[in-house]
């Protein structure tokens, strides 16, 4: 049982709030994404549960055990460091064998654990290199075999997909999905990729400057954004908002159309709807195509609506042209609604 | 040395047909001449700097090493070994050179290794610290003598010390000729004072080269401090070490100001030989042999140093 509970934990690096009170729970064998732009505290939040960083305040839990005081190794945990940190002195066995030599391993037991993490990991004809004859992604392999090793309660990556090149990467994604669900492990990563994020999680913690802004199933994230930075953060591209008042108890005017809405009594919203929730034809929204952009499968229209970008996904076929106004339909049940006061959710 | 005169030669005909080729096939051998004329280049850059190594260097050390080898008939000869082994302090000073080396050099290897991972450690204070443990680089071999003469004279400050303290009675001679250890004791804490800094200021450059990750993952994956240095920073040091040792080895071999300050001629020593074989009596060819074996012992020292720390190529970072 690997349950990682972190508790109201901070940190502080001199005036920079790098992290304010995050709480959150991971579940055993639970895949758990840490997403958010580049800054925004991931690294530091994984290094505080790895023991390499030293919360202001706050607990740190795994299993039952509180680990906060602990030093790194007497955690139960392995991790990926973005740059793979293969240990350039040592060849691909050993850097496999090192945690396993730290932990006093009977040699027969070191040798079968880094024959089969190696094979599972595809490098075993590498083992008697140096990580200086090796590629990006096969450096990256040594670094997730020197983990499965360990046959750790918990592996932490910090994105350790960053570094390759777009078709190794995702190769690498569904791999190390595989290899991970196999291992029993718990599992925090750490991305800025929000592919990445979707494809692997079974959750994702999405994080804004030092906060955990929403902590979800990835559809949930895709489909229910607790806030506006959420949706305006996933999705590619990502939703788009438009200005809303109040006409009446649930009727609001968004671009000259009135819509219903939610019967809040705030006099202003804001409007949300994905570019794919949209049909074209007949509806309330006046759009003003700007730009094409054809990518195959579908067609991407940047519009303007209200003085607002606006952006609008199409079937290919759709005949459209630059300096057209279209008629724009959100799908009813599609439509989400924020507080522009306190950026969240409000719901319909 | 040998070396690089060969370096020397090669590059000017390479030089000459490069320069053929671009004049001749223009526009055939364009590439050709360009990569001819960029492998030349280097050499090219660097002949000024051999030239003057050869005038200034490699002609007057040709001339000491025909001075050891020959005699007034410029026949050659050894007797300027013979006579150099059949002194009778000779086993005296080899042994006492040997020896300070052998016990000043790990001692230096150990602290600047110690102090430079302190060094590296700190987040406040370390260019102060830095700073402080260096300012006997900014000291001459001599005047640092005379320094630690002043501390362990009959009438020094150790002595005023001590006495001060009731410990003593009479004044100790520490560096008589009676008190041999005292004196080695001495000359050892002069040399491991004034030269470890040299190591230091090279071992913490180096530290600073390697990734912070490296020591990282060591922690998570479970090396206490000790494994931490000895798995990973020392063998990712190895070639600042080699530097570092290389320089010091053979400071240490060409050890004399310090030992003349505090010992006079008690504690005879390889380059204090050469220096009374040159001055004192005159006897020219008798130390250029002495220089002759300094080299040769520095040359096999650094071998080793060179051995010892080897890293295979393909493991470098
Ligand atoms: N060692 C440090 N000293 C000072 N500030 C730091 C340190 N590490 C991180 N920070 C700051 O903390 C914030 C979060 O950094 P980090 O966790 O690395 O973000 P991310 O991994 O999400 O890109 C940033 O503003 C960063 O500048
Ligand atoms: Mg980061």
């Amino acid at each position: 049982m690997a349950e990682i509970r972190i508790n109201r934990v901070a940190k502080q690096f001199g005036k920079t709030h790098a992290l304010q009170a995050i709480d959150l729970t991971i579940a055993d064998r639970e895949f758990m994404v840490l997403l958010g732009a580049s800054g925004c505290g991931k690294t530091t939040l994984l290094r505080i549960v790895a023991g390499l960083e030293t919360a202001t305040a706050g607990q740190v839990h795994i299993g039952d055990r509180r680990v906060d005081q602990l030093p790194p190794k007497a955690r139960g945990i392995a991790m990926v460091f973005q740059n793979y940190a293969v240990f350039p002195h040592l060849t691909v066995y050993e850097n496999i064998a090192f945690g396993l030599r730290m932990a006093k391993l009977a040699d027969s037991e070191i040798d079968k654990r880094v024959n089969r993490t190696a094979a599972l990991m595809h490098i075993d004809p590498l083992l008697k290199r140096y990580s200086g004859q090796l590629s990006g992604g096969q450096r990256q392999r040594v670094a997730v075999s020197r983990a499965l090793a360990m046959e750790p309660d918990v592996i932490l990556m910090d994105e350790p997909l960053s570094n390759l090149d777009a078709l190794l990467r995702m190769e690498m994604r569904a791999e190390l999905k595989s290899v991970l669900a196999e291992s029993n492990t718990t599992t925090i990563y750490v991305t800025h990729d929000q592919v990445e994020a979707m494809s692997m999680a079974d959750r994702i913690a999405i994080m804004d400057q030092g906060h955990i802004v929403q902590c979800d199933v990835p559809v949930e994230i895709y489909r229910n954004p607790a806030a506006h930075f959420v949706g305006s953060f996933i999705g590619n591209p990502p939703m788009n908002f438009l200005k809303a008042s109040r006409v009446d108890t649930g009727q609001w005017r968004v671009a000259g159309a009135t819509l219903s809405g939610p019967g809040s009594d705030k006099n202003a919203l804001d409007f949300a709807i994905r570019p794919e929730d949209i049909t074209v034809g007949e509806g309330p929204l006046q759009a003003e195509v700007r730009l094409l952009e054809p990518l195959g499968s579908h067609t991407l229209l940047a519009c303007r609506v209200d003085n607002t970008a606006f952006r609008v996904i199409v079937d290919s076929d759709t005949s459209v042209s630059i300096g057209d106004t279209l008629s724009l339909n959100p799908m009813a049940d599609r439509v989400r609604w924020f507080d522009p006061d306190t950026q969240l959710a409000v719901p319909s | 040395m040998l070396g690089s005169g060969r370096a020397f030669r090669r590059p000017l005909p390479g030089r000459v047909s490069s320069h053929e080729t671009a004049l001749g096939h223009v526009h055939t051998r364009a590439p050709d001449s360009d990569a001819m004329n960029s492998r030349s280049l280097p050499y090219l850059l660097i002949a000024p700097a051999l030239l003057f190594l050869a005038v200034f260097f490699l002609y007057p050390f040709s001339l000491v090493a025909w001075q050891a080898f020959s005699t007034d008939e410029g026949r050659l000869t050894t007797e300027h070994f013979a006579d150099m082994v059949g002194y009778w302090k000779f086993n005296d000073t080899l042994r006492n050179t040997l020896w300070l080396a052998a016990i000043v050099v790990p001692i230096q290897l150990v602290l600047s290794l110690l102090m430079a991972t302190m060094v590296s450690k700190m987040q406040r204070g370390r260019d102060m610290v830095l700073y402080i443990w260096t300012i006997p680089l900014g000291i001459s071999d001599l005047a640092a003598g005379l320094i630690w003469l002043a501390i362990f004279e009959q009438t020094g400050y150790l002595n005023s010390i001590l006495h001060g303290l009731g410990l003593i009675e009479q004044p100790v001679a520490f560096l008589g000729y009676q008190s041999k250890l005292t004196l080695f004791v001495a000359i050892m804490l002069a040399e491991v004072w004034r030269a470890t800094a040299i190591m230091l200021v090279i071992l913490v450059a180096g530290i600073g080269l390697i990734p912070k990750e490296y020591n990282e993952a060591a922690e998570v994956f479970g090396a206490g401090p000790w494994q931490r240095f000895r798995r990973v920073t020392f063998p990712l040091l190895k070639p600042s070490l080699q530097t570092a040792l290389i320089l010091r080895v053979i400071l240490a071999f060409e050890v004399f100001a310090v030992v003349i300050a505090l010992s006079g001629t008690q504690f005879p020593v390889l380059m204090g030989a050469v220096y009374e074989r040159q001055f004192v009596l005159r006897d020219t060819s008798v130390a250029a042999a002495y220089a002759m074996l300094i080299l040769a012992i520095s040359i096999a020292f650094t071998l080793l140093v060179l051995w010892w720390l080897r890293v295979p190529k393909e493991a470098r970072i």
